[in-house]
């Protein structure tokens, strides 16, 4: 314990250490609200929260895990985007490099890979307990409805980064997927009551979705844009709202 | 102070407030770590799969949507594209969002219960496992040509023929249709007055509704798997 102390002085009492941080942390209750409210990114929380609501046996912690994994996938998603272009000529090769030649890039896809399914799951679990413990009652009806469209989007996001590798997996998967698009009543060429409004393969919604009638060059395009921009700018919207009514809604629900 | 203590002991409100500096920020923190770890060992030691280079003239076979939209290819077993890929979804994600809104019982509140809300628990519950075994059945039990195999049986190429299905006759097929939901929402409610009451008509239909749905949808697997059955109701526009 000495040797412990002896060095938290060393280290904490000198110049430099004195020059970035100013002054000590003396552990009063002011200062552990300051922490909290003097925060850019602690101040999302209440300085104060009930008891029940920091116990891992009511949330699972999982709302909170699953925004750590999307804050995960976003820095691992930054980094393959340094190395990955989206055209079918390269997508495949550039891949193939991120696992064989590019330093920790096997690491960074496999863990940004294993981070999706993650993330897959820890929303669904989250949904899970929040169903349990009733908390979609009033007052906080919208914001359950509010996690509904989070749920979509991280299934679409996760499904929209299935076609970038560009290998068979994603290909096919991709198929299978925007086939369904195909049989959408009215709106796909072979959905049911389509031949009202006229829809052909080359003006239908999987074409839509697609930018062709095949999977080629535009739906991978698509597909990047979609889950590099598009789909995270509305799910970190939806985030915010999120976070935000549930401190509105009087913060982590509990029993009265 | 002694004010609070007098209220809290009287019951009045509850003061279990704790600083949220370290008490919850560690944990969170402490689970950030564990959740790096994790995915980081983890992906240390299993790759991300990659396959060859994408060939639209050689079909996977089987070609298999990502794991968590398995639950959703599998019933196309059952159904048609339209409805096992667009407009059933669809419900799913609709009856997700009315829920708030058609549980109107307020008890269980924030708190874990199963004794003060057994029904919406019940159902809850069982629609997500269902959700999950026709996923696990999906990705562990097809193989090519989607024909099914046990766990531990082989995926070959030479399965039994399936048997020849045949569509249940329109009007037997209608009849079936409308009575089930028919009898679904009238006796429920007559049985269970207060049940029905409680939540009043437009609640009481669209959450039986919604549970109908699922039923059906388990009943129409019966139909197919039992009876050979591959419409209820077969027309030139629509079958289901
Ligand atoms: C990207 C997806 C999501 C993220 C990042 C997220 C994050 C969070 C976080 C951090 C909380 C605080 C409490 C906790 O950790 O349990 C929370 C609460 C809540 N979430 Fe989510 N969530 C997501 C999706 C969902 C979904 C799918 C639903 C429901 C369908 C949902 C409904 C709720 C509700 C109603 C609360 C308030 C719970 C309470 O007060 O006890 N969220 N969410």
């Amino acid at each position: 314990m000495k040797l412990i102390s002896d060095l938290k002085k060393k280290i904490t009492e000198n110049e430099i250490w004195r020059s970035i941080f100013r002054h000590g942390y003396a552990d009063t209750p002011r200062n552990r609200v300051l922490q909290i409210i003097s925060n850019i990114w602690l101040h999302l929380h209440p300085a104060k929260v009930r008891e029940h609501a920091t116990k891992i046996r009511f949330t699972w912690c999982m709302g909170g895990i699953t925004f750590f994994i999307f804050l995960f996938e976003t820095l691992t998603g930054i980094l393959l985007m340094f190395y990955y272009v989206p055209d079918v000529n390269r997508a495949y090769a550039d891949i193939v490099d991120l696992m064989y030649v590019v330093p920790f890039g096997r690491l960074l896809r496999n863990s940004h890979r294993w981070g999706a399914h993650a993330m897959v799951i820890t929303v669904s679990v989250h949904m899970f307990r929040v169903f349990l413990t009733g908390s979609y009652k009033p007052p906080r009806q919208f914001n359950w409805v509010v996690g509904v469209f989070l749920l979509v989007l991280t299934f679409l996001l996760s499904f929209t980064g299935y076609l970038l590798p560009w290998d068979q997996l994603g290909y096919w998967a991709i198929t299978v997927g925007t086939n369904m698009a195909r049989a959408t009543p009215l709106l796909g060429h072979e959905g049911p009551f389509s031949y009202i409004l006229g829809m052909r393969p080359d003006n239908d919604i999987r074409f839509a979705l697609l930018g062709g009638t095949m999977i080629e060059a535009p739906a991978l395009l698509r597909a990047y844009v979609w889950h590099c921009i598009a789909i995270p700018v509305i799910a970190s919207a939806l985030m915010m709202v999120h976070f935000w009514r549930v401190r509105k809604d009087g913060g982590i629900s509990g029993p009265l | 102070m002694e004010v609070m203590e007098e209220k809290k002991r009287a019951g009045e409100f509850r003061d279990d407030k704790v600083f949220t500096w370290p008490n919850l920020v560690a944990k969170e923190f402490l689970a950030a770590i564990f959740v790096t770890i994790g995915l980081l060992s983890y992906s240390y030691f299993v790759d991300a799969p990659l396959r060859e280079l994408s060939n639209p003239g050689e079909a996977e076979n089987p070609a298999k949507a990502p794991w968590y939209f398995l639950g959703l290819q599998e019933l196309l077993v059952y159904f048609d594209p339209w409805f096992a890929g667009v407009v059933l979804p669809g419900i799913i994600v609709l009856g997700l969002i009315l829920i708030p809104y058609l549980d109107n019982n307020p008890k269980g509140n924030g708190y874990y219960t199963f004794k003060e809300r057994k029904f919406a628990v019940s159902v809850f519950v069982l629609g997500y496992v269902f959700w999950y075994v026709l996923i696990y059945i999906g990705t562990a039990l097809r193989g090519p040509f989607w024909a099914f195999f046990w766990p531990w049986e082989e995926w070959t190429h030479d399965f039994p023929t399936p048997p020849p299905m045949h569509d249940l006759p329109l009007p037997l097929g209608v009849a079936l249709l409308v009575g089930f939901y028919f009898v679904g929402l009238v006796l429920p409610a007559m049985i269970k007055r207060d049940f029905f009451l409680k939540l009043g008509v437009v609640r009481y239909v669209l959450t039986m509704g919604l549970l109908l749905t699922m039923i059906g949808t388990v009943i129409k697997m019966v139909l197919r798997l039992m009876f050979n059955v591959k419409y209820m109701i077969a027309t030139p526009w629509i079958n289901i």
